[in-house]
Order: structure tokens, then sequence, then C-alpha cells
């Protein structure tokens, strides 16, 4: 991402992320992935400052399980910013996350064989 | 800002959320190039309404500002399909439509972390186009099956397109209409069987 003070052509939208990420780096999917699942806590209150952005993420997911594609896919955040207000507020403790969601090395039997038998009641 | 769902965005049992028994969400791409049906396959099996949302690709230019020595940097906006199947008590599966191209390559890091393996939509009209896909499924390690998306199954020719694409034997390749919910979870069947015998 560019930097304060570099003259770089920018759109309106980069401006926007910007603005609601503070300038700051995204992080990278290791800390958070797609289709990870995250809910709020229980009983957290809303952190004082916390911009329309986060203050919609807390509503949303105050409501049960979604994957971080989908908070940002139903609040039309960009995938970045949606997953770096997520780490905030997980890293603030207001979030939780479901067991790791698997892993391409460790996709076990089991994973799979779930999966095909899911699959497989779609087409008798 | 719109925060609240629409109603359109429910799934069958009235709420956008994942179960709370889900422990385990599971992820498959389903790649292939501009306009072979990825976004159709989705909304063939999704229980949600397919979402939409953006990745930002903040990319250097070919040029260089040789004044500052600092790349030039230009924004790509590229969308991202996807969709959302139940398929036990404790397992959701997501399923992320990604464009085909080189250049979007960070997108593909990302969405390839974590993914059990990616099914390939293919037309077989346009084989070429499938290259530079199948060129970013092998250089992020991913196992993957091919289906061919065609309205019509006569034009479906499996030596060609083996031969074409130059698969590997044991690829499975798999004709699937698209729109079809049961042709596309056939599809997904061929695939993850064949992950299976990968993993064995």
């Amino acid at each position: 991402m560019t930097g304060p003070g570099e003259e770089a052509p920018v759109t309106s939208d980069f401006v926007r992320s910007y603005v609601i990420t503070g300038g700051r780096r995204l992080p990278s999917a290791d800390d958070l992935a797609l289709h990870s699942l995250v809910t709020l806590a229980p009983d957290r209150e809303l952190p004082p400052g916390a911009g329309p952005e986060v203050r919609a993420i807390w509503e949303l997911c105050g409501g049960g399980f979604l994957s971080v594609a989908e908070v940002a896919g139903h609040l039309a955040l960009p995938v970045g910013v949606a997953r770096l207000l997520l780490t905030d507020l997980f890293e603030q403790g207001h979030l939780l996350r479901r067991s790791e969601p698997t892993r391409a090395q460790l996709a076990d039997r089991e994973t799979l064989e779930k999966v095909l038998h899911g699959l497989e009641t779609l087409i008798v | 800002m719109d925060s609240k769902p629409s109603s359109s965005e429910t799934t069958a049992n009235g709420t956008i959320y994942v179960s709370d028994a889900v422990t385990t969400a599971a992820k498959i791409l389903v790649v292939g190039h501009f306009a072979v049906g990825k976004t159709t396959f989705i909304g063939s099996l999704s229980e949600i309404t397919p979402l939409r949302t953006e990745e930002k690709m903040t990319q250097a230019s070919l040029h260089v500002d040789d004044l500052r020595g600092v790349p030039d940097k230009v924004t790509t906006t590229v969308a991202l399909d996807f969709g959302r199947l139940t398929l036990t008590d404790e397992l959701v599966l997501y399923l992320f439509g990604t464009p085909g191209q080189q250049r979007f390559m960070q997108l593909w890091e990302d969405m390839a972390r974590g993914a059990l393996g990616a099914l390939l939509l293919v037309d077989p009209a346009r084989l070429e186009e499938t290259f530079p896909v199948i060129d970013l499924i092998d250089e992020y390690g991913l196992e993957y099956a091919i289906a061919v998306n065609s309205f019509d199954a006569r034009f479906f020719d499996e030596t060609e397109i083996r031969e074409a694409l130059d698969l590997l034997p044991d690829t499975p390749v798999v004709y699937c209409d698209a729109r079809d919910q049961r042709s596309s979870a056939n599809a997904l069947i061929a695939l993850v069987r064949h992950l299976l015998d990968r993993a064995a």
C-alpha cells in the first residue's frame, strides 16, 4: 500500500479503504482465512469510537457465525478491509473464531469423507 | 452502508448464519476462464444467494518512475463470487469462484490457502483459455478435477480434452451442466473422490 505523502494516483475506493483501516497494512490470510467462521463474543461492549464499519460488523456478527468472506460480502467491504477490522476485534477479545478451518496440507480423510457423503445426499 | 442483509440473502431456514453446531468449514475453489460458468455453478449449489465481494489488488505497474525509484502502483478491483453449502450438522462447504487471470496471483494465494482442491470448469469450445488457469492451479499445488460445462453433452469429447489440456491419466473429467444442482454436485463428488484417492 502506498504510504502517506506519496503522490500516487488513487481512486475514491482506495481512499475509502485507506480511511477505514487508518492506512495500516492489511493482514495476510494466515491470520484469518476467507472461510474462517467468526461471531461476536458474548457480553462485549462496542469499543468507544468505533467507526461505522466496525459498528456494522458488530451488528452483523452479533447474530451468529459467518465466514470472513460473508462478512465482507454482506457489508460490501473489500475482503482485505473486512479481515483487518475482524482481526482487530479478535485481538481485542470481542470476536470468537470457530476451530481452525481445514488447510490443504492437513485435509484429512475424515473431512474429505464427510464432504463426500454430504454431497452424495444432494443427488439421491 | 446497508448492514442489514436483505431477506433475499437468507437461507431456507430463514437465517443468514451458519448453524451453531458447525465445527468445520471447508473450501473448494471453482476456477476457470472468464464467463465459463463459475457463478452459475456456485448458484446452483449454494444455500445462500451467492455473495459477491471484492479484493483490492495493489500491484506494481509495468514502468518504474526512475526519479523516485518507487514503482507506480495500480489498484485493480477483482470480484469474487462465493456460496455456502451446509453438508452435515457440523460441516459447511464454501465454494469460491476465482478469476483465472495470471495478474491476480495475490488473490490466488489467498484463495488457495486452506482449499481442499479446485474444480476447473472448461468450455470445450475455448480450451486454449484454460491453459493459464491450469498453470495457476499447478503453481499453487492444488489437486483438481475437470468439469466440462457444456449445454450440449454431444460436444464433450473426453479424449480431445485430455490431450489438449495434457492431463494426467487419473485427473477426473466429467460433464457438467452448471445450471443443474445434481449435475454440479456430481462434478464436486468426482473431485472429492479424486482428493480421497490422492490422500490415500
